[in-house]
């Protein structure tokens, strides 16, 4: 698995494997949303609105990992001047974008019948909004410092200041008083979801991780043929 | 690992430690503005009644909830098992709203225990299961009171 990030092995992928890649994440996905919209049962309190959860988690979830990725690459690459990192950070950083818009709106539908507001400024949402704008300032800084090298380091630096920032929303709703419900699926207790409910979640979490490493994939490929173009591929090595 | 990497991997390092002592004082002395609510409890022990508006969390006590005539105008008692807070609140109230369970009331503090509402927030916990689970929790005896009615 690692080799297949290796820079040469990327283009050795023949086409069959992305096709194959495609097949898989889109039958997950489309697993997924029978197993959340069909058949998994309402909840005893929400009703039907507990379905936004198996889209709005998974993406929030991987909105959190993807830029944690990012920020540990942003620190190899600016300290080891290891380049392939900054690759594989300014590659992720649209997918965990996305990711992070959705799981914002997402949670925004649920939580108008669920709390009756669209928006509040507690601590998970507002530490959640400011991802989203670390996201954006990230990708601005590569679309408008022309240098690679001065807008790999100014990148770095907005990925690892807003690195801190993920502590602060994964625990926002155990330091402080908030609106925002605690985590239900914690790594020490038995989660507090029934499992009829688990299982769709994390159907669709692993159908939406292999969407990001889809896109990822081609993205990656993208980003080396323009390092190519601008004649900079050497400094891979 | 050459000898710059090794000066950037330092001066890296002292930045984080440098970030974390910062850190560190800016969470503390954010703790008293990130409150989203405060708990009846909090209230009781503040000196003076704060002004403006102020939202208020907790759960909302058992066989509290009252419509008045006509007007719908909505009386219950905000609790967290130690204090108790009065709310009176005109308007229609959100769908989670119920005995038993979280809510966060927006309101102006008459006084410390009674609160004019102007906005009511019902608060979801963590837990989700399906109604049929709930009924089995009901009828063997494990339901838990934090689950609702």
């Amino acid at each position: 698995m690692l080799n297949l990030f290796r820079i040469k092995k990327i283009f050795e992928l023949s086409d069959n494997f992305f096709y194959w890649l495609k097949i898989i994440f889109l039958s997950i996905i489309i697993f997924g949303l029978i197993l959340s919209l069909v058949i998994s049962p309402k909840d005893y309190l929400q009703g039907d609105t507990v379905r936004i959860m198996y889209v709005h988690v998974p993406s929030s979830w991987l909105s959190l990992m993807i830029f944690s990725t990012m920020g540990v690459c942003s620190i190899i690459s600016l300290i080891f001047k290891i380049r392939v990192c900054t690759i594989y950070a300014k590659s992720l950083a649209p997918i965990g974008f996305t990711f992070s818009l959705i799981s914002v709106f997402t949670g925004s539908l649920w939580g108008q019948p669920t709390w009756g507001t669209f928006w509040t400024w507690d601590a998970r949402l507002t530490s959640m909004l400011l991802l989203v704008f670390f996201y954006i300032f990230y990708i601005l800084s590569w679309t408008f410092i022309k240098n690679f090298f001065t807008a790999e380091k100014y990148s770095s630096i907005i990925a690892i200041v807003g690195l801190a920032n993920i502590p602060i929303i994964k625990f926002s709703v155990e330091w402080w008083n908030t609106l925002h419900q605690p985590a239900s699926i914690k790594l020490t207790e038995s989660p507090a979801i029934h499992a009829s409910m688990l299982t769709p979640l994390l159907v669709m979490f692993f159908g939406f991780g292999l969407f990001a490493l889809f896109i990822f994939l081609i993205r990656y490929k993208t980003e080396i043929l323009k390092l190519k173009k601008d004649k900079l591929n050497n400094i891979l090595k | 690992m050459s000898p710059a990497s090794k000066k950037r991997l330092n001066y890296f390092l002292i930045a984080i430690i440098v970030f974390l002592i910062v850190g560190k004082f800016v969470l503390n002395s954010l703790q008293g503005n990130t409150v989203y609510f405060f708990s009846p409890s909090d209230l009781s022990k503040l000196s003076e009644k704060p002004n403006g508006l102020v939202r208020v969390g907790g759960l909302v006590k058992n066989g509290s909830i009252q419509e008045k005539q006509k007007d719908s105008i909505y009386s219950f008692i905000i609790t967290d098992l130690n204090n108790d807070v009065y709310v009176e609140y005109k308007g229609l109230l959100p769908n989670l709203f119920q005995e038993g369970k979280g809510a966060v009331i927006e309101g102006v503090l008459k006084d410390k225990k009674f609160l004019i509402a102007e906005k009511i927030l019902a608060k979801h916990d963590e837990n989700y299961m399906p109604p049929e689970i709930a009924e089995a929790l009901k009828k063997n005896g494990n339901w838990k009171a934090t689950y609702g009615k």
